[in-house]
């Protein structure tokens, strides 16, 4: 469609808007994105309320989401997991943040090339759209990183889910040229929402975090998740703790 | 009780909340709680002492009070929050939570939006509020000490104690937005000792928990307090040790520890 198909209406006096010179609305680069995005055009007359609100709502929706994949992009999600730990702290659920990422996702660049590697990154978050629930959220927030958000999720479930995740992405091979197939695996680190607290966004992305970056050192391909809130001190933390001052006290 | 009268010229002020928490329960933190409570009121602070023990409270059993009416009873609407608030000795006021309140110890949305409807009022009227938690990390433990501006961790130099108290630190560091944590350690034998435990914690938190964090985690040491007889007479005759007997060395301590929560 070319893009003079959606007319710019800026100048127009029937437009609801009092648009004055000052402040131009880009509604020719707004609809020139949403063209590009493959969006159909606005179907109320141009112009009015109806149309300007329909490509806001586009607009709205293109900025949410991952060109690449569809998926919640980072910034949507960034959004969600905020909403997400007030809900947390104000209803006391529990809800389970899982990170993910494809292990040796540079060799798939390397070796088959980028337009590859674009295909393998669509089929993870597809394998993964298609392991959740309708009320999760997948985004892809890196380049072969995604997060996916499980809101009312038990801490029983959350090894379950992961677990699925993973076994979806290992079946999820795609079909090279020349009738080969490529398949993956990924990493996951999982961590809950500390009930009832308010706590951050960016120590429970942190806390997912430390998770992968824990099942990438033992090994990938693998699932982690966090301790429960009563932490095991390990051995190594214990011995450093009880050293020597605690029993100078008692001598 | 008549609450405190505002300060005339104080405006909307809005109290200052220490979260007194221990890990390892049996270490005095109600003890402390109280007896910093006394001197804070001492240097002329209206401070109110809420117990949020919601499970197992036992301030009444240290001041000698009886739990007439207590949270438990604000909460379930049998009276208001002025007629559950208590004088005790040395000048402050304690909102006990009163026995019926073992129901409360899983944290509902109930309970906590009453007790955040408490905590907002009485925030008000007083310069400082110590919330003596229950010990252990249940969800409510968390959860109180998420009100709090700052955290008072008790701890003795026994290793389970010391060991209890980092597990604590770890959790709050990992799963709460940063705030003061300051430790004070009870019934130590020699006077460095507080000093000691500081350092040990300190040490183990940079290296297995500080990695992890944005901004590092610097504990402090409010103070620490020896091993003495009088606490113990004190303790056995119900009696508030900074009443009995300010003079005695714990009482001296625990002065100079609630001193350093004082405004700067």
């Amino acid at each position: 469609m070319p893009l003079t198909a959606f007319p710019s209406r800026v100048d127009q006096p029937t437009s609801p808007i009092d648009l004055t010179e000052d402040q131009p609305l880009q509604l020719a680069a707004a609809l020139a994105l949403l063209q590009q995005a493959g969006r159909d055009e606005p179907a109320h007359d141009a112009g009015s309320v109806a149309y300007l609100q329909q490509v806001i709502d586009q607009l709205v929706d293109l900025s949410s989401r991952d060109a690449l994949t569809g998926l919640a992009n980072r910034r949507n999600f960034e959004l969600a997991l905020a909403r997400e730990v007030d809900r947390v702290a104000r209803a006391g659920e529990s809800a389970l943040l899982l990170m993910v990422d494809i292990d040796h996702f540079k060799l798939v660049n390397d070796n088959h090339g980028h337009a590859v590697g674009d295909l393998v990154i669509k089929a993870v978050g597809q394998a993964l759209s298609d392991s959740v629930r309708p009320m999760d959220l997948v985004a892809r927030i890196g380049g072969e990183e995604y997060a996916v958000l499980l809101p009312n999720c038990p801490s029983a479930c959350g090894p379950q889910v992961a677990a699925r995740l993973r076994h979806q992405v290992a079946r999820s091979a795609i079909s090279l040229p020349g009738g080969v197939r490529l398949a993956v695996t990924v990493s996951v680190g999982g961590a809950y929402a500390p009930q009832w607290v308010r706590s951050t966004p960016g120590i429970w992305l942190q806390r997912a975090d430390l998770q992968l970056y824990r099942a990438k050192s033992e090994g990938r391909d693998r699932v982690c998740f966090e301790h429960n809130l009563t932490p095991a001190v390990s051995a190594q933390e214990r011995a450093m703790l009880l050293g020597d001052a605690m029993t100078q006290d008692s001598a | 009780m008549s609450v405190p009268a505002a300060p005339a010229a104080a405006g909307p002020q809005r109290a200052r909340i220490t979260a007194i928490t221990s890990g390892k329960g049996g270490v005095g933190k109600t003890f402390v709680a109280a007896n910093v409570a006394a001197a804070l009121a001492r240097a002329g602070q209206r401070v109110l002492v809420l117990d949020a023990d919601l499970g197992l409270a036992n301030l009444d059993v240290v001041l000698n009070l009886s739990a007439r009416l207590t949270l438990h009873d604000v909460f379930t609407g049998r009276c208001v929050l002025d007629e559950a608030l208590q004088h005790a000795p040395c000048g402050f006021t304690v909102l006990l939570a009163g026995s019926g309140l073992v129901e409360y110890s899983r944290l509902t949305v109930d309970v906590r939006d009453k007790l955040l409807d408490v905590i907002s009022a009485v925030q008000q009227r007083f310069d400082h509020v110590l919330l003596d938690t229950g010990a252990g990390i249940s969800d409510v433990v968390l959860f109180t000490i998420s009100l709090a501006d700052e955290v008072l961790i008790v701890a003795t130099p026994e290793p389970t104690s010391v060991t209890d108290a980092y597990a604590t630190i770890k959790v709050l560091a990992t799963s709460q937005p940063a705030r003061p944590i300051r430790l004070l350690v009870n019934q130590v034998r020699k006077p460095a000792t507080g000093l000691a435990v500081l350092h040990q914690l300190q040490q183990v938190v940079d290296r297995f928990v500080n990695p992890a964090l944005s901004a590092p985690l610097k504990l402090t040491l409010l103070g620490d307090v020896p091993m003495d007889e009088a606490v113990r007479d004190a303790v056995q005759r119900r009696e508030l040790l900074m009443e009995s007997l300010p003079g005695s060395p714990a009482a001296v301590a625990l002065s100079a520890a609630a001193a350093r929560l004082l405004p700067r």
